[in-house]
């Protein structure tokens, strides 16, 4: 619920408010509204609690964040979260056909933490 | 440091703790508060006290929502359901969280309409789906998740859904602070201050830690060398007599927070006057209610509910444990009557709960390798 889930923005929806995420080939729809303006760009990343982004990071914060799920041993955990919005969908269950699947994350590069070991 | 050539920056992180080595006092005791339950969490899983020296004490914080929230707000929110035959929503951490009937999810087995959502826009959606049934989101977080809440409670205005409410327990951080430091047996050295909240609200709220209390706070991410370097910088502002805000997690926060999202909590909620936290007792300005614009989508204004008040279980002692008066295993049930699968008390519920961290990766490990835990 406290750690946020990263997601690759990949179709914004007509209403303005929602928009398609993916991440380790799941997509979900999530709210936009905590945004700044303007709206996200098809490609950019955002962190997302709950269903809603909250923050815009780089592709490389994205990287970090889902090591970091990895190593907290809550990669499944925030994938089924992700995979259990439903908001999204109207009525009907599932828009890609995954079920049965254990989601799991790609191995991923590291990126580095800046050091500010230098005084 | 058996675990150091596991983490991802083995001699990055050798040269942070070799720096807070270097930097801690040996005629010191340092009591450092890590606030956010996220990074109690990361501390226990990735060990971290095998890199710190002995006289470096972390203290954790009261930034774990279901673990400060009283038993007597379960029971209430879970009223709902008997009393309106409600449709019961909530997070999946509070799901088992202990009530006086019983969790919320052994209340589901015994057949009560009660059901896990990831959002509570998937609550709000349940209510446009079910127009015949009441559907109350029991909502909890700190300002990380209630903004989330803000926009549902927006949107369900807007679309005029009449059959959905918000039975809210959204706290904020700030206050709780504010209270841990104004207690009498107060002897913080410094504070680790919270990644995601503070993406939330950024890095002045708190500046009075710094300025009236003379305290260092050092915001950081959840790494290990996030932690560790927050450490570095903490020890540095100590040495140096300073009493700064810093932001170790300057890639993630942004020092004025998320406007947006600060605008919406503020358009539709409002301060409650007090709030009862485990532990710590009623913190007057601590807890957020909707505005009254908004009663008719608030559960406690719409039901007319009475707020009960209900003393946890004796023998546990979740509140000594909050307080860091006790350490998780000092608890007469810790291990015995109360684990993760049982839970007694709430902070052995989430992940993010002292007792639980402590339990899945101190006390089970002791146990694999045959020490005492």
């Amino acid at each position: 619920m406290c750690l946020a889930i990263p997601g690759q923005i990949v179709e914004l929806l007509p209403d303005g408010h929602l928009a398609i995420v993916e991440v380790s080939r799941i997509r979900r729809t999530i709210n936009i509204d905590l945004l700044d303006a303007p709206p996200p760009a098809i490609g950019e990343w955002v962190l997302i609690h709950v269903g809603f982004a909250m923050s815009r990071i780089s592709a490389e914060r994205a990287d970090e964040q889902l090591r970091l799920l990895a190593m907290l041993g809550e990669d499944a955990q925030a994938m089924e979260e992700l995979d259990g919005y439903s908001f999204g969908q109207d009525g009907q269950d599932r828009q890609d056909g995954q079920d049965g699947e254990n989601p799991s994350l790609a191995v991923l590069p590291i990126p580095a933490i800046p050091p500010v070991l230098p005084e | 440091m058996r675990f150091v050539d596991e983490f991802r920056d083995p001699r990055l992180i050798r040269q942070a703790s070799d720096e807070v080595r270097r930097l801690a006092d040996p005629s010191r005791h340092y009591r450092i508060m890590e606030v956010c339950g996220g990074h109690t969490h990361a501390i226990y899983r990735f060990a971290l006290a095998d890199l710190l020296p002995p006289n470096i004490e972390l203290v954790h914080g009261p930034g774990c929502p279901v673990c400060v929230l009283p038993m007597g707000r379960i029971d209430e929110g879970l009223s709902l359901v008997d009393d309106h035959d409600a449709i019961f929503t909530t997070f999946g951490d509070v799901m088992r969280v202990p009530g006086r009937q019983g969790s919320p999810l052994e209340r589901q087995a015994r057949g009560a309409d009660i059901r896990m959502v990831y959002s509570p826009l998937d609550a709000l959606k349940l209510a446009r789906e079910r127009p015949g049934r009441h559907v109350v989101f029991f909502a909890i977080g700190f300002e990380t998740t209630a903004p989330s809440t803000a926009l549902t409670l927006r949107r369900a205005r807007e679309l005029g859904v009449d059959n959905f409410s918000v039975f809210s327990n959204h706290v904020t951080i700030i206050p709780a602070i504010r209270a841990i430091l104004e207690s009498p047996d107060m002897r913080l050295d410094a504070f680790i201050g919270p990644g995601h909240v503070s993406t939330v609200i950024g890095a002045r709220p708190y500046a009075f830690i710094a300025r009236d209390y003379r305290k260092p706070v050092v915001i950081a991410g959840f790494e290990p060398l996030d932690l560790l370097q927050a450490i570095v910088m903490i020890l540095r502002q100590l040495r140096d007599g300073r009493a700064d805000v810093e932001n170790q997690y300057g890639r993630v926060v942004p020092w004025d927070g998320n406007l947006p999202a600060l605008r919406v909590l503020a358009d539709v909620f409002e301060l409650r006057p007090y709030f009862e936290w485990r532990g710590l007792g009623f913190i007057s300005q601590s807890a957020l209610k909707p505005r009254s614009q908004y009663a008719q989508w608030d559960a406690e204004a719409r039901f007319a509910m009475a707020g009960v008040q209900v003393t946890d279980p004796n023998a546990a002692q979740c509140g000594e444990v909050l307080k860091g008066v006790l350490k998780p295993h000092q608890c007469k049930l810790f291990g015995r009557e109360c684990t993760p699968e049982r839970p007694v008390g709430a902070l052995m519920v989430s992940s993010e709960g002292a007792c639980a961290a402590y339990y899945n990766y101190v006390h089970r490990r002791a146990e694999a390798v045959g020490e005492p835990a």
